[in-house]
């Protein structure tokens, strides 16, 4: 398997909610951003969560976004923010 | 004062008496002596964690930046390789899950955060702060970073980027702080000794040598 | 609609409480514990105790302490493998509290 998307890549986070384990924070959900980094492939935790062997495993990636995108009132600034998410919450831009 | 010395109570903790026990400590030593009965835990386990626990501080973070000050090549492979890097220096990597290093210039200021729970290099820089852990912590520092920075007494120009890391996986991120201005004379220990556990998070800058 | 643990950006969050407490025994003893069942044992998941604190009641998870949400998840594991009951756990409570009466 080799991972969907490259250092570069703009991505848009998908929206979901779901009632088990996950670890796409709210707030940065339906926002894009861009591949910084591929860390490789990793278990998933939404299954290790359940006693499951979280596999197959998941591309997971540093992701960076503009602060000013992010929230509605940050000042205009060069700031960011950078999380690691999975490939399956990864949808391209 | 009678001391009940039957073989439930030697599983226990050192008996901390005048004190009103929490529901939850109850429980907690509750579930630690059955488990030590059935032989889930040992007492050797648990007090091989306890030191563990007690052993790692702040301090070997500290090192490693201090060593990233005075050597232009570790820092490099600190960055490709935080892990392999550390374990150069004799520091016991195994509990680590990964590290990743992230370094702080003129330009760019980092903070790392975890806003779903606690995650920390733990074993490079202990147990974190209660602020760290705070709900507080967790809400503010992605939406308002230069607010919280400000609190912890922190400025920072506007041209500077600020990089908040929201530690969602198994990266944990150590932040590597700028070395202060007038430090030249520094040896490496003395050097460590202005990195505090607050600049290795990202709040605060290190310290600046004492003026004589 | 957003999980209580999931807290970035969470509105009216007020100052950052800045003082430290000293770990009581029981919360060092509760991490100690913890790290036994991971990396020892490996009878827990760090991402299950995550699961199991996050399932706590939203006004419980705000206003536990920290170790207090550990203990909590831990003893909703250990059940949930089988390798404690609640009685069981029920009644060393009732033991401990009254042979630590002064």
């Amino acid at each position: 398997m080799e991972p969907q998307f490259k250092p570069g890549d703009r991505v848009c986070i998908r929206v979901d909610y779901p009632a088990r384990h996950f670890r796409t924070p709210g707030y940065i959900q339906g926002k894009t951003g861009s591949v910084t980094t591929v860390h490789g492939a990793f278990r998933n935790p939404e299954s290790l969560a359940y006693g499951g062997d979280g596999l197959p495993t998941q591309f997971l990636y540093l992701v960076c976004f503009d602060q000013t995108h992010v929230w509605g009132a940050y000042p205009a600034s060069p700031d960011k923010l950078y999380i690691d998410i999975y490939e399956p919450w990864l949808e391209p831009a | 004062m009678a001391h009940n010395h039957d073989h439930a109570q030697e599983a226990h903790a050192p008996i901390e008496d005048h004190h009103e026990m929490t529901l939850y400590e109850k429980r907690a030593y509750a579930i630690e002596s059955l488990l030590l009965e059935k032989g889930v835990l040992t007492a050797d386990a648990i007090r091989q964690k306890l030191e563990e626990i007690d052993a790692v501080t702040p301090a070997l973070g500290a090192r490693v930046v201090a060593r990233t000050w005075v050597d232009a090549a570790f820092k490099a492979r600190l960055l490709a390789n935080a892990k392999e890097a550390i374990a150069e220096l004799g520091i016991d990597t195994d509990a680590l899950t990964t590290l990743v290093a992230v370094e702080n210039t003129e330009k760019v200021h980092n903070v790392v955060v975890c806003t779903l729970c606690s995650c920390y290099p733990r074993a490079i820089l202990g147990l974190p702060p209660d602020w760290y852990k705070s709900l507080s912590y967790r809400s503010r520092v992605v939406i308002d970073p230069r607010g919280v920075l400000r609190e912890f007494g922190t400025e920072l120009p506007a041209d500077v980027e600020v990089r908040v890391y929201d530690s969602t996986a198994d990266m944990r991120y150590l932040v590597i702080p700028e070395r202060p201005a007038g430090t030249e004379h520094l040896c490496e220990a003395e050097l460590a000794e202005l990195v505090t556990r607050d600049s290795m998070i990202g709040v605060a800058r290190a310290r600046t040598p004492v003026a004589v | 609609m957003r999980h209580v643990h999931d807290r970035g950006g969470w509105p009216d969050a007020g100052l950052i409480a800045r003082a430290e407490h000293d770990y009581a025994m029981w919360e060092k003893r509760t991490d100690a514990m913890l790290r036994v069942l991971t990396r020892d044992r490996h009878i827990i998941r760090v991402d299950e105790l995550r699961r199991a604190i996050e399932s706590i009641p939203p006004r419980d998870y705000e206003t536990m302490s920290y170790y207090e949400r550990w203990i909590t998840a831990i003893e909703t594991l250990i059940i949930e493998k089988g390798l404690l009951t609640r009685a069981e756990i029920d009644r060393r409570v009732e033991t401990i509290a009254a042979t630590r009466q002064v």
